[in-house]
């Protein structure tokens, strides 16, 4: 028996206007590994995530979840397919008409149908899990702080135990302590579920400690791929320039606009 | 040659945005009907649109209802017609005032609202969560508005008309000395059914408008902080125009004398 790989993306396009963004993607994920993408910033991370999630539809490639093309599902399929997803967004994207509480059972009664008590419930315990205390279930996520908040974020995106789940710059815009802390509870939590993990990001210190492999993208494709503790020695110009942070190198920063 | 290049790309980009429109509440129409609906969102608008808008409904209506006496008193004095100064009051107002002053108001306070709740889930990903939830934006956003918008408005109309009529009462009486109990009279004696289920119906489609109007530019806003205000602008602005045509045209419909 192969094993089919849990995400795979081929040759995978996408342009916005004139601007080619993903420009033939392949990059197969497979079952209960932690991929880190590194990559600029517009180099076509995010919309690789987003065309993933359908989001954004590619203009031309396939993308296969467990074997199954999803590139052209209809929407309630589509709905049916992301139940297996969990997704943390960069700015950690709270529902601010909701408490703490609801937006981490947002998915469990809305989409799993559970009743609210119950669902306070688990909420409670997966606020526990990332370190919250009950209290703060019952506030509103304007008075979180930054770091407060993702971790509420990644609390909803592991609330109904998904098999797959995203991770978008999660350590972006937090201090050095926090951005620790916040990779640590993404390794547990991943460890926990065993689930797979995809995570975006330009932070070299959080995708050493979270990766597994690492795939580093560049002008809409992936350009090397390999083990995390290989990322030293790549032996390719680009990400040898990418995780030492130069400015000189195959890499030109566009400074001028398009 | 460039004029001639710049009204077809002008007519380009509103063919465009007349077919994304079309698209946009062809969607929207049919999440209202398909289940799931979301009863708590749909009670929350409702309070919104219903309850909160009435002070500034109930203001406008009672103003409307007080200087349209005075006005006409002006007037109609000039050739003897005072008479028919409780007549014209009520059927402006049913007809056309309670409607189109309500709709413009609901326009100004609610589509605005709309346009940057909506806006501001957009630039913030919220949106994009929702999805991932597999919680179905247009169902959990759209659909709700679209239904409160449609029935709130022609109740909060039915409100406008009984105090506008009660506005003019107010100036009849204490002010130009009409006997009470005919001006009630004059108010009943030539007022048809039509009169006030046209300007129900035109309430309807103008409550409606305002809610479809806040929800797409809302929904396709972009841009951080200034998109979300020019969505806000384009909302109130589109919709306050579409009230006014559409007024038009109902009235057309209900009152052509051929």
């Amino acid at each position: 028996m192969t094993t089919v790989p849990k995400i795979a993306l081929k040759d995978v396009t996408k342009h916005f206007g004139p601007k080619k963004v993903l420009n033939g993607i392949d990059l197969e994920v497979a079952k209960g590994e932690s991929l880190v993408v590194i990559g600029g910033s517009g180099t076509g991370k995010s919309v690789m995530l987003k065309s993933i999630l359908g989001l954004l539809t590619p203009d031309s490639g396939s993308i296969k979840v467990d074997g199954v093309e999803t590139t052209r599902l209809r929407s309630r399929e589509r709905e049916k397919m992301l139940h297996k997803f969990g997704m943390l967004f960069q700015g950690a994207a709270l529902f601010d008409s909701l408490t703490v509480w609801e937006n981490v059972a947002f998915g469990l009664i809305q989409g799993a149908h559970m009743s609210r008590s119950q669902a306070k419930e688990i909420a409670v315990a997966k606020l526990g899990a990332v370190g919250l205390t009950p209290d703060v279930a019952e506030l509103s996520p304007a008075e979180l702080s930054g770091g407060m908040q993702k971790r509420v974020g990644l609390a909803r995106a592991i609330a109904d135990e998904p098999e797959i789940i995203f991770f978008d710059e999660p350590t972006t815009g937090l201090d050095p302590i926090m951005a620790d802390v916040i990779n640590e509870l993404i390794v547990q939590c991943v460890k926990d579920l065993g689930a797979t993990a995809v995570t975006i990001t330009h932070d070299m210190a959080s995708a050493r400690k979270i990766a597994d492999r690492i795939a580093m993208i560049y002008q809409g494709r992936i350009i090397w791929t390999g083990h995390a503790r290989d990322i030293d020695n790549s032996g390719n110009a680009y990400v040898d320039q990418f995780v030492h942070g130069r400015a000189d190198g195959p890499i030109k920063m566009q400074i001028k606009a398009l | 040659m460039g004029f001639l290049a710049a009204t077809g790309r002008a007519f380009l980009i509103f063919l465009e945005a007349t077919g994304r429109l079309a698209l946009f509440t062809g969607s929207a129409l049919s999440h209202c009907v398909r289940p799931p609906l979301y009863p708590r969102q749909i009670l929350r608008q409702m309070i919104d649109i219903g309850y909160y808008s009435l002070p500034v409904v109930g203001l406008t209506a009672l103003f409307t209802g007080m200087v349209l006496a005075l006005q006409s008193y002006s007037g109609f004095s000039r050739f003897q017609a005072e008479g028919a100064i409780a007549t014209v009051v009520v059927l402006s107002i049913t007809r056309e005032l309670g409607p189109v002053l309500a709709g413009l108001m609901v326009a100004g306070r609610i589509g605005a609202a709309m346009a940057a709740e909506i806006g501001t889930m957009r630039v913030t990903e919220q949106i994009d969560a929702l999805s991932t939830l597999s919680t179905n934006p247009y169902k959990y956003l759209v659909a709700p508005r679209l239904i409160a918008g449609l029935t709130m408005v022609p109740l909060l109309v039915i409100v406008a008309d009984i105090i506008g009529v009660f506005g003019g009462f107010l100036v009849g009486v204490y002010r130009l000395d009409f006997n009470a109990a005919s001006y009630i009279n004059r108010t009943w004696e030539f007022l048809e059914p039509l009169d006030v289920i046209s300007g129900l119906v035109k309430a309807a489609i103008f409550g409606f408008l305002i809610a479809l109007m806040g929800c797409y530019h809302g929904y396709h806003s972009k841009g951080g902080a200034q998109g979300v205000g020019a969505a806000t602008t384009n909302a109130v602005v589109s919709a306050s125009i579409m009230i006014l045509v559409w007024n038009y045209l109902i009235t057309g419909l209900f009152f052509s004398t051929k």
